[in-house]
């Protein structure tokens, strides 16, 4: 078999409250996606709808989502892994190319999220956690996040002025991300600023500065095999390797909270896969739905050794100038993060700049990108790295 | 069974319990008693915290309880100033993780602990709890 690659990406605009229902949300990403590619629906052999489906009233997303795609009769299938969950897609639609049984595969990823509070999306998020044995401590994902946080700064001596410059960055190029739902800037006074919403605090040591924004949005790559990639795209972008791991739900069940296991092990693998190492990465995508996990994340994929991702970060060495350019899209912090939509931007994201089409994001003439993905807290870890 | 016979004792864990029926319902009537139990694989020795009905190391379920007790090691903690539905009048509230060695416990700090008293590393003591609105819990309390 030969190799596997994107022909296209797409995403909505992340927004709060999108005006429209979830297929219409759907339809954006996908729309970009299709002109991206250059192809009709009739080229797509498979769809792969992906998404948390506790924010909907509809069952089933796949169908509805097929129909109104315009992607019937072929087959369709919904995939979850929360966060993670279009990550999961496109793994899923590389074996599907990699094994001949479809020459393209569109996976499309979506969340509305804006239907239910904010309250009840932390309680529903919370019970991507344990809900026998946690959820009835009151827990929700700042406050597990919070531990890892706790943990980080007990074990290396992180601070949460660290953290803060991780917010700044995001913001940095949040405010140049047209597609993003966070497009102001962040300041470091802003933390220390007690009249400064960002400053307070959500679960110590987090404050509201360092966690992202719920977002409605929709996100679509579409992945073929060697020939059609050939076929369709001037550009194609390859898949070089592809990690995927998972760990105990309970924290209970772990034995690290400085770092996340399925972040390191994806990581190890997708590495392995495409007989590269972390110095070969030019640009990467990690999960940064907190401050804390972009830090543990440039640590677990070994951007930076245990306890020195703070290094990385106060040299700015994870700016678009840097020698690891890191989440320059704003990142789930400022883009948003709409939970099954958030894998497939993140990929989009790679994809432009390989491609150099990233606009005043670009970074300088990237080979090789990463994208990590982290579903629930630390509970599904997806990494891939693509190539030109 | 029928619905009325069913056993939903574990619907009493915690401020608001999202589960009321399982195996280990036993672990409430040690609640009860003022014990925080585990259970123990009679075949193999697996030792398990939060408690489970079946080994998925011998594939067994031939389970024994044990007690949690003695002092565990505070691994890390998070004092929540929002609460999820349904756990608002808990607020503000702290979970936390303690370290026995052989297994982990995840659960609250006791609300008596001031956030001075409170670093990564002290020893600590797992005591069950009865909460305002009568539910159970256990919380972490200085050793």
């Amino acid at each position: 078999m030969g190799k596997v690659g994107i022909i296209g990406v797409g995403q909505s605009a992340f927004v709060r409250g999108y005006p429209g229902s979830i297929r219409e949300l759907a339809f954006e990403g996908f729309r970009e996606a299709m002109q991206d590619a250059g192809i009709t629906t009739k080229d797509i052999g498979a769809s792969i709808i992906c998404s948390s489906p506790e924010y909907d009233k509809q069952r089933s997303p796949a169908g509805v989502l097929a129909e109104y795609l315009g992607l019937t009769p072929q087959p369709t299938f919904y995939v979850e892994t929360l966060c993670s969950s279009s990550s999961m897609g496109v793994r899923l639609a590389y074996s599907l190319v990699k094994a001949g049984l479809h020459d393209v595969v569109a996976v499309v990823g979506f969340q509305k999220m804006s239907e239910i509070s904010s309250a009840e999306s932390q309680e529903r998020m919370g019970r991507g956690a344990d809900i026998q044995w946690e959820s009835p401590f009151g827990t929700m994902m700042p406050a597990y996040y919070a531990l890892h946080a706790r943990a980080h700064m007990a074990k290396y001596g992180t601070t949460s002025d660290d953290l803060a410059l991780i917010r700044v960055k995001a913001a940095t190029y949040g405010q140049i991300n047209e597609k993003a739902v966070y497009r102001k800037s962040v300041t470091f006074d802003m933390f220390s600023d007690p009249e400064n919403p960002l400053s307070s605090p959500v679960s110590s040591p987090l404050r509201v500065g360092d966690c992202c924004a719920n977002a409605d949005g929709s996100s679509c790559v579409i992945v073929a095999d060697e020939e059609k990639c050939k076929a369709f795209s001037k550009k194609p972008v390859w898949i070089l390797g592809l990690g995927a791991a998972s760990t105990a739900v309970n924290m209970a069940g772990r034995d690290i909270f400085s770092g996340l296991t399925v972040g390191m092990q994806a990581g190890e693998q997708a590495y392995k896969m495409a007989g590269l190492t972390p110095r070969d990465i030019d640009v990467a995508e990690v999960h940064d739905c907190f401050t804390i996990a972009e830090m543990m994340a440039y640590e677990n994929l070994g951007f930076a050794k245990p306890g020195e991702g703070k290094d990385l970060i106060k040299s700015k060495e994870t700016y678009k100038e840097g020698s690891i350019p890191v989440n320059v899209d704003g990142g789930l912090l400022s883009k948003g993060h709409p939970i099954g939509a958030t894998g497939g931007s993140q990929i989009r994201t790679i994809v432009l700049q390989l491609r150099g089409d990233a606009g005043q994001m670009q970074v300088k003439d990237p080979e090789i990108g990463l994208v990590h993905n982290i579903g629930g807290v630390g509970l599904y870890g997806n990494v891939t790295i693509l190539g030109r | 069974m029928a619905k009325k016979d069913m056993d939903l004792r574990f619907g009493k864990f915690g401020t608001v319990s999202f589960t009321f029926t399982t195996k280990v319902n036993d672990f409430m009537n040690g609640l009860e008693q003022g014990k925080v139990s585990g259970t123990r694989c009679k075949d193999c020795g697996k030792v398990y915290f939060p408690p489970r009905a079946d080994c998925y190391n011998c594939l067994g379920s031939n389970m024994e309880w044990f007690d949690v007790t003695g002092k565990g090691k505070l691994l890390t903690y998070s004092k929540l100033e929002y609460a999820p539905v349904g756990f608002e009048n808990d607020l503000p509230y702290s979970i936390a993780l303690l370290d026995f060695g052989d297994y982990k416990v995840f659960g609250r700090l006791a609300s008596d602990i001031t956030d001075d008293e409170i670093k990564v590393g002290m020893e600590m003591k797992v005591v069950a709890n009865e909460l305002p609105n009568g539910q159970l819990n256990y919380v972490f309390q200085k050793a």
